[in-house]
């Protein structure tokens, strides 16, 4: 098993301030009157784990148990406050629907803009071109304005940009419901595919049948505390076992 | 490009730094060129006079201004060309760093999924304002013609200036964005301090009308009036500037630019725990 994401010792503190100070101007009179107090909480708290080469891993947890943070420490948007994150591969995220698109723009050149966000070169995206627009199925939909397709068409579009090459690790946050059953049939027949070669897949879902359905191992995250990490079967017992003794118990 | 690219990432080693960002700015060359060419496309798209419109718009201020001002100050000589050339100079120093501003923080959904140096968006909006400009000097150079002033040679050092104001609004527009990602407000303020700003600046009027105790500090304190002064040589009066007439300006905005630079990619890493 080759270790391809780690966390080591990692915690993420935002500094919220106790009162909301939105404007510069009330900053400005607070800090003179000496009255900015901030309250600290740790959206991750000292949580290690690696993840290896192939793997499908999950992330579960109540809101504000600092999923959402553990995916954007991985595609290395934020640094954390305390702690050790490394990558060992290219990580492709899906984006949701329609983010990092331009309504004005056609097809044509949202794939040349989402291609570039991507990191990829012009000459890599005329390369990408042809397929990805076969993939995603817009026909001649391709030179209108992204403001005139449905948004199954956006989200078929933004997969197909995302997932033209195959990524070292695949970021799923929730579910992505992509158009119709054949389209995601296709687009978990792609994602199978580039498992199966290799990928490893990164996702974080409130839906227990799906995390049970891909992933090999779990992590069950709570207040930004590691809880459980395990096999997916045994941890979501436990989540699912948790949850409703929770429920009974209040 | 990228498939070359290595791809390991640590925390531990990869900060965003002076130089880091320099090269991610390179690696991200095309991520920058999309930006600025849908702004372009954008903007000169929907509308068949599009192109005309980023002509008119300073035409139609330079018509209204010469109207109000051109006898209270009818000791300049071709007064249109005087205004013209201070609104385009004008409108690029507030176009580019407002654009800046706003641009990363509409581009703040994104940051906070995907990695990107986060001085593409000030740069696009650079580069954007850099075709806006050399259209609106088409616009200014046609208004010569119909005024019949003959052009010199002198007009071909024009990048000069364009490239110091590019240097010196990015400065500026990086320091403002990275203000606007803490406090939403200093967009509204910044409308305020560009207004004052504009009117301190002798783009509609000259600097003859300043009092003679504070000419000096009007005008050497404001390095729009130094880069004005730049184009106004070049555009308006039709020769090559000094030395010294490039120097000052030029070194402004290096410094304007690197501070904004040091700023910018010091904040970089915190902003998405504020976007």
């Amino acid at each position: 098993m080759i270790p391809i994401i780690g966390l080591e010792n990692v915690s993420v503190r935002y500094r919220v301030p106790s009162e909301r100070l939105g404007t510069f101007k009330e900053y400005a009179i607070r800090w003179l009157q000496g009255k900015v107090h901030k309250r600290e909480f740790w959206a991750l708290d000292n949580v290690s784990f690696t993840v290896n080469k192939g793997e499908v891993f999950g992330v579960i947890g109540s809101n504000g148990a600092g999923k959402s943070t553990m995916l954007k420490l991985i595609a290395r948007v934020l640094r954390p406050t305390s702690g050790r994150v490394w990558v060992n591969g290219r990580v492709a995220p899906l984006l949701e629907l329609g983010a990092g698109f331009h309504p004005e723009l056609s097809g044509r050149e949202n794939i040349y803009l989402n291609g570039a966000m991507l990191g990829y070169s012009r000459r890599e995206m005329t390369e990408k071109y042809q397929r990805i627009v076969e993939f995603s199925e817009i026909g001649d939909f391709i030179d209108s304005p992204i403001r005139t397709y449905s948004s199954g068409m956006m989200t078929r579009l933004g997969f197909a940009v995302a997932t033209d090459e195959r990524p070292d690790i695949l970021l799923l946050d929730e579910v992505m419901a992509v158009g119709d059953l054949s389209f995601q049939n296709k687009c978990n027949q792609r994602i199978s595919s580039y498992r199966a070669d290799g990928s490893s897949i990164f996702m974080v879902s409130h839906t227990m049948s799906l995390i049970l359905e891909m992933c090999d191992r779990v992590v069950w995250l709570e207040h930004g505390k590691l809880r459980r990490i395990g096999n997916a079967v045994d941890i979501v017992e436990e989540y699912s076992e948790y949850q409703t003794s929770g429920v009974n118990n209040s | 490009m990228s498939s070359n690219r290595n791809f390991y990432y640590d925390s531990d080693t990869v900060k965003t730094s002076f130089l880091n960002e320099l090269r991610e700015v390179f690696n991200f060359r095309n991520f920058i060129y999309q930006l600025a060419r849908r702004d372009i496309l954008t903007r000169y798209k929907r509308s068949v006079l599009g192109v005309i419109w980023t002509m008119l718009n300073p035409l139609g201020m330079m018509i209204i201004m010469t109207i109000a001002f051109s006898q209270l100050f009818n000791g300049v000589e071709k007064f249109p060309l005087y205004v013209l050339s201070g609104l385009v100079t004008w409108t690029f120093f507030s176009q580019t760093t407002v654009a800046a501003m706003v641009n990363l923080v509409w581009g703040g959904s994104l940051l906070n999924r995907i990695y990107m140096p986060r001085s593409s968006f000030a740069i696009a909006a650079i580069i954007t304002g850099i075709v806006n400009i050399l259209i609106s000097l088409v616009t200014y150079l046609l208004m010569a013609i119909v005024l019949k002033v003959s052009l010199t040679f002198s007009i071909l050092l024009i990048p000069v200036p364009i490239m110091i104001i590019a240097a010196f609004s990015l400065g500026i527009g990086l320091l403002l964005s990275t203000l606007a990602v803490y406090f939403p407000d200093v967009s509204e303020m910044y409308q305020i301090i560009l207004t004052a700003w504009m009117y301190l600046t002798p783009i509609f009027y000259p600097t003859s009308i300043y009092p003679d105790n504070l000419a000096w500090a009007l005008t050497h304190l404001n390095p729009m009036y130094l880069i004005l002064n730049l184009f106004r040589a070049i555009l308006y009066e039709m020769r090559i500037p000094t030395w010294s007439e490039i120097v000052l300006p030029l070194g402004i905005a290096i410094f304007v630019l690197v501070i904004g630079w040091v700023v910018f990619t010091r904040k970089a890493d915190e902003f998405s725990y504020r976007i």
